[in-house]
């Protein structure tokens, strides 16, 4: 009953690309969304997040076909600034965050709300996983590539340069250039992911799975494969409930997350004892 | 990881006109040194005198001028420093899936430790940590450590890469007076053992008149340096930490045990 369900629903070719999408992004998400944890840069990721408005709203404004790509520039240009700030100045680096995150919002609110159109973009908050297309699919299927193969060349840098950042360039770790380049692939990710996941949804998504993983594992093999498998069994089952429920795909894999996390707390504290 | 009987003598570590500068602030200035291998080197100072910055100067970690050499004394030529550094506390908050497998494996090898468990370096790791007598564990949570045993292991790490010179901070926070001795134990150890020259900054002057080679007084540069004896007897040592004079709130009252231990203990060598 379950299967033909399942087949019943692949039938749809928009659900078929959907589905492809979240194999593709969900375990993406949960890989990232360990370092992501880690090294403390949920609010970093989240600001990025915020600053896809501002993206689009410059493209709209250089009268850009492709919004996509001022997006994704923009976003590029954003992550590299606040690392370089955050690095040089001696305010902390939340703060900085915020006020550029606001900054960069408003501006983008402005820009877009002239002239009231602004119910045009409100689909970037929640996002709409059903209307992707196979060539944005690739697009996903290369950055996913690219990350895992990053990941296998340079994820104990990372590592290192997250536990103790003089001991890491004592072993000389390029830690300006780790740090600049996850920033890159994070703010890259995100931009291609925010239409189908929504702005409001996306930082979710990458944080809960790893959190949740945290109340689990002891060591970063355990992090990441339960990190994976809670990302994955999130937006999988997200998607079939919500093709049933007639609800927003993005917000029901995130409801699922949650539970994922608060189960595992609670695991954690009562079974365990911690 | 080589062993040797007894350090060479035939190695030595240069530090030429070392600078820094954190805008217009000096915080270094002119500081000389030169490390003979084998022995132990203890950087005193007050708190702001720039021991620490020293330190990650001489790793590379803050722009700095001046350079640092390693010299072969036979023969003149230059050799290329290892360092190994042995930061005081790592950012492990509790919680979080780090074992001393993924430390030192990160630090030390490529293999990501997100994917992988090698055997072979499983073994590697466990043989350096041995020497600590900590092999025990390889497979423990590093935030659930004791002060003293991530000391050891993070000492185990550095001593992996076979390195010249050994930079370390003295443990203050979680290592009591017998973990002290035993640190400092190990420093002996380490130098007799190892072909290495240790520079490290220390906080309690017992310990370095104890087991202390060569003492640094530091303030934004060097003010004397020598045995702990010579340091301790001069005139710059008493500017330092003699003349200190304590705030009147501290000495009228009855409060004399409120001391903080770094006073008494600097009061107590004038």
């Amino acid at each position: 009953m379950v299967l033909e369900g399942f087949t019943a629903f692949l039938e749809y070719g928009f659900m078929r690309n959907a589905f492809l999408a979240i194999l593709i992004i969900t375990p993406l998400f949960g890989m990232l969304g360990t370092m992501i944890v880690s090294r403390k840069m949920a609010f970093f990721s989240d600001a990025l997040g915020h600053s896809a408005l501002t993206g689009i709203a410059i493209g709209v404004i250089l009268g850009v076909t492709d919004t996509n790509v001022t997006m994704i520039v923009f976003g590029i240009a954003f992550a590299l600034l606040l690392n370089y700030i955050g690095s040089k100045s001696g305010i902390s680096t939340d703060t900085i965050i915020s006020v550029f995150s606001s900054c960069s919002v408003a501006i983008g609110l402005v820009i877009l709300s002239k002239g009231g159109n602004f119910s045009k973009y409100s689909s970037l908050l929640v996002g709409d996983i059903l209307s992707i297309t196979p060539k944005e699919i690739f697009y996903l299927l290369l950055i996913f590539v690219v990350s895992v193969l990053f990941y296998v060349l340079c994820f104990n840098y990372l590592h290192a340069a997250s536990i103790h950042r003089t001991l890491a360039i004592s072993r000389h770790v390029p830690v300006r250039l780790m740090e600049n380049i996850f920033a890159v692939m994070i703010a890259v990710i995100v931009m291609l992911s925010i239409k189908w996941v929504g702005i409001l949804i996306i930082n979710a998504l990458l944080i809960l799975p790893a959190a949740s993983s945290r109340n689990l594992a002891e060591n970063m093999r355990e992090y990441h494969f339960f990190s994976v498998l809670f990302s994955l069994f999130s937006g999988l089952v997200g998607l079939f409930v919500s093709y049933y429920t007639n609800v927003a795909t993005g917000p029901v894999i995130v409801i699922i997350a949650s539970i994922l996390y608060f189960a595992t707390y609670l695991y954690a504290r009562v079974l365990r004892g911690e | 990881m080589k062993k040797i009987i007894e350090p060479c003598g035939l190695h030595c570590i240069k530090v030429n006109h070392l600078g820094v500068r954190f805008g217009e602030q000096v915080i270094l200035e002119d500081v000389n040194l030169h490390i003979h291998c084998g022995s132990i080197n203890a950087i005193i100072g007050k708190n702001g005198a720039g021991k620490s910055t020293l330190i990650r100067a001489m790793l590379d970690d803050v722009p700095h001028e001046g350079q640092i050499e390693f010299r072969d004394q036979q023969n003149g030529r230059m050799q290329k420093l290892k360092i190994g550094y042995v930061p005081q506390s790592i950012n492990i908050e509790k919680n979080t899936p780090v074992s001393v497998y993924d430390l030192i494996a990160g630090y030390q090898y490529r293999t990501p430790v997100c994917f992988l468990k090698k055997k072979s370096i499983a073994k590697e790791i466990s043989e350096a940590l041995k020497v600590f007598e900590v092999e025990d564990l390889l497979d423990k949570q590093v935030c659930n450590l004791s002060g003293g045993q991530l000391q050891r292991v993070l000492l185990a790490m550095a001593i992996m890469d076979e390195p010249n010179l050994l930079m370390l901070d003295e443990p203050v926070s979680g290592v009591d007076q017998n973990g002290m001795e035993l640190f400092y134990r190990t420093m002996v150890y380490l130098k007799e053992n190892f072909d290495l020259s240790i520079i490290l900054i220390s906080h309690d002057l017992d310990y370095v008149a104890k087991y202390a080679d060569k003492v640094i007084l530091l303030d934004k540069s060097i003010l004397k340096e020598g045995t702990p004896k010579e340091v301790f007897a001069s005139e710059e040592f008493k500017t330092v930490f003699g003349a200190e004079e304590l705030p009147a709130y501290v000495t009228e009252k009855k409060c004399s045990q409120c001391k903080t231990a770094k006073t008494e203990r600097s009061q107590s060598w004038y």
